[in-house]
């Protein structure tokens, strides 16, 4: 996907004034917060399972290079193959290859965060190979012809309507021409619609939440048994994987699989973990004739160096999404490209370039609620800090926000002049604000005043009130 | 090569080379020791409130289940569970499951092996189920075609009581006494559903609609 980064507070202020999308924030933040705390409140060791899920993937990064190798030997093993893969381009390749050396027409996918970021779809269909989402919420926004606005829930921005209105247009071409209005009447419909098209495939191709070095196999995880389907029928399936999925033993994996689904959506156990090794055995009487893993890099081995090292320890549960005040504000879509929320917000410009991400680092309050609920402890608002950072040295910051910065670190470092100027600017807003209090309009802070009224300090520094009391 | 140029990347981001003979054996200790982390509380009871909690569990995930007193009992549980349902009589049959007394059901129609989605109601067996989440898990094989785990819109699973572990950890335990994994190791929590539309819940997105599990006690 191309990323439109760059347009964060365009898009940022066009999704504050969709009602629709305000609607469906809204029951983001309900449901998936309530059910998350839940589930955690159930679960006593949840806290020390934390801390050893972070110390699994710790053990695992400082060691990737072993486990990696250890992983393929394990996949070749069971009779699969491992493809590594540097940039998104090799790996699209690679799968184009895969699909051709089968003479693939159609291919089903389930969920793959990895597939988005390496553009697959598009790529496949200008080869004349059919891509079919099956997890709903993708093949809602294939349909729409939209990136996922949630790594949890791709199409939680869409209403049942919006729905409804897709799901006429494009299934017309099967014989169906009723509007359906009933959220079970459309699942029943997709089902009906997508069952032939799983039967159909030539491959099938599924993300991977793990890949378990002891075993070689790759793990998935979902609720609908779409992946599931995907990577049983077809005479091929292919697990796209970057290199941090990895863990070392069943053991670790089910350790993050007690964090993942309640961090996720606060259930115990997702309605399927399918642990996957290798291709049909003998003797099987279904299953796929072949087993690759497309192993992609894209920038995350040089991230181990970085001081953005540990955003490899995601999981991709969404909990930092589903409890950050900008998410729930702006949606996923805001943020121009595959990941969103706060991970998104350390990890899109490490793939993609500050330069090109420079707004997002600033999509954030700084309230920490991400490192709360995060599972893996990920230091997401100091990545954040660091980014800003990173920004500036990188002069990727317009020339507006440089100067305040300069600025503002001159003032900073001045404490006389500091208060001098704080006092004044206390008075003057005080001034502004008379007799009301508030102030309807200020030049420096309209992206503040345009929808809502700064409230007026009171007119005295606190440094002011401090000595006047007494209290030096 | 590519994957020499990753792992290269790997170690350079690392600030090392290669691991020694040294690190690497300890490493490759940790896999073959695979030690338990910590495993929770609330699976490490006995064997009669194991079976009493995966119950419970599994059917919060809006499964349901029935106790029936042996194996031999099973087909008569089929047959009122299809009239209850309102269901033809006719089921595909796992292969493990084949040598039960079908016969004894002169109305129902059976059939064994894998299928194709031709087929309303599976009956399977499974390898072992949780306490701790109330979770099955289902195994592929000759003996346990995965299709039939998926492809029908009912899924009727045979657990046996001493089949019900603690944990998950208990399961890899016994899958490993096997031998090498099977294809696909499937851990199931009710039946397949969606929330992909307004987050509400759905039953029945891509997978079985409705997920019945039979316990076994001898
Ligand atoms: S950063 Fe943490 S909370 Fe966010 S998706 Fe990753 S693991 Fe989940």
């Amino acid at each position: 996907m191309i990323p439109t980064s760059r347009q964060f507070k365009e898009n940022a202020g066009r999704a504050l004034k969709d009602t629709e999308l305000q609607k469906a924030l809204f029951r983001v933040d309900k449901n998936f917060t309530e059910r998350r705390a839940r589930a955690v409140k159930n679960l006593p060791e949840f806290e020390s399972l934390r801390d050893q899920g972070v110390a699994i993937k710790n053990h695992v990064l400082d060691h990737l290079d072993h486990y990696l190798e250890v992983f393929a030997e394990n996949v070749e093993r069971a009779g699969g193959q491992v493809h590594w893969c540097s940039t998104a381009e090799d790996a699209r390749r690679m799968v184009l290859d895969l699909c051709r050396s089968v003479n693939a027409r159609s291919v089903t996918k389930g969920k793959t965060m990895i597939g988005e970021e390496i553009s697959l779809n598009p790529y496949l269909a200008a080869q004349g190979i059919e891509p079919v989402e099956t997890d709903l919420g993708e093949y809602i926004i294939q349909l729409a012809d939209e990136p996922p606005s949630h790594i949890i829930g791709p199409a939680i921005h869409k209403t049942k309507e919006q729905v409804s209105d897709l799901f006429l247009e494009h299934h017309r071409r099967y014989g169906k021409t009723k509007r359906l209005t009933e959220g079970e009447e459309l699942v029943g419909e997709a089902r009906e619609i997508l069952r032939p098209r799983y039967l159909a495939a030539d491959v099938g191709i599924t993300g991977a939440n793990f890949l378990i070095a002891e075993t070689g196999s790759s793990v998935i995880v979902t609720n609908e048994g779409n992946g599931d389907l995907t990577q049983t029928l077809p005479k091929m399936h292919i697990v796209l994987a970057s290199l941090e999925k990895i863990v070392p033993t069943l053991e670790d994996a089910a350790t993050l699989i007690r964090l993942l689904a309640r961090s996720a959506t606060g259930q115990q156990m997702s309605v399927y973990t399918t642990v996957s090794t290798g291709p049909r055995r003998p003797g099987d009487p279904d299953g796929p004739g072949q087993y690759h893993v497309v192993l992609l890099d894209n920038g995350r081995s040089k991230l181990l160096g970085s001081a953005f090292r540990d955003i490899l320890r995601c999981i991709r549960c969404g909990a930092c999404f589903n409890h950050c005040p900008v998410y729930a504000s702006v949606g996923g879509h805001a943020y121009g490209w595959v990941y969103s929320g706060p991970m998104g917000s350390v990890l899109t410009p490490a793939i993609v370039g500050i330069a090109e991400a420079h707004h997002l680092p600033n999509a954030s309050t700084f309230c920490g609620r991400c490192q709360d609920v995060c599972p893996m402890r990920i230091p997401l608002p100091s990545m954040m800090r660091h980014w800003r950072e990173e920004a500036f040295a990188q002069d990727a910051c317009t020339w507006r926000e440089r100067m305040a910065i300069r600025g503002w670190a001159w003032l900073a470092r001045r404490p006389r002049s500091y208060r001098q100027v704080a006092r004044l600017v206390a008075s003057y807003l005080a001034w502004r604000g008379r007799p009301t209090g508030r102030i309807a309009d200020l030049a420096f802070a309209r992206g503040w005043t345009a929808t809502r009224d700064l409230p007026a300090p009171a007119g005295r520094t606190f440094l002011d009130l401090w000595r006047e009391r007494g209290r030096t | 090569m590519t994957r020499d140029a990753i792992l290269v990347s790997i170690r350079d981001a690392l600030g090392r080379g290669p691991l020694g003979a040294e690190a690497r054996d300890l490493v490759s200790e940790h896999i073959r020791r695979h030690a338990r982390n910590l495993v929770p509380d609330r699976g490490n009871v006995d064997a009669d409130t194991k079976v009493a909690l995966f119950s419970r569990q599994i059917q919060e995930t809006h499964a349901t289940l029935e106790y029936v007193a042996t194996t031999d009992d099973v087909p008569g549980a089929i047959t009122r569970y299809l009239s209850g349902k309102n269901l033809p009589a006719k089921v595909v049959l796992a292969p493990a499951l084949a040598k039960l007394p079908w016969n004894e059901q002169p109305l129902l129609e059976t059939k064994v092996g894998a299928t194709r989605g031709e087929d309303a109601v599976a009956v399977t067996g499974a390898f072992a189920a949780i306490a701790e989440t109330g979770t099955l898990l289902l195994t592929s094989g000759a003996e346990s075609p995965q299709t039939l785990h998926l492809l029908p819109e009912h899924h009727v699973v045979v657990v046996r009581r001493d089949q019900v572990v603690g944990s998950m950890e208990d399961c890899w335990d016994r899958l490993r006494a096997q031998g090498p994994l099977p294809r696909t190791a499937m851990f199931v929590s009710g039946p397949s559903s969606t929330a992909d539309i307004e987050l509400t819940h759905y039953l029945g997105a891509h997978g079985p609609r409705r997920l019945h599990v039979i316990v076994v006690d001898r």
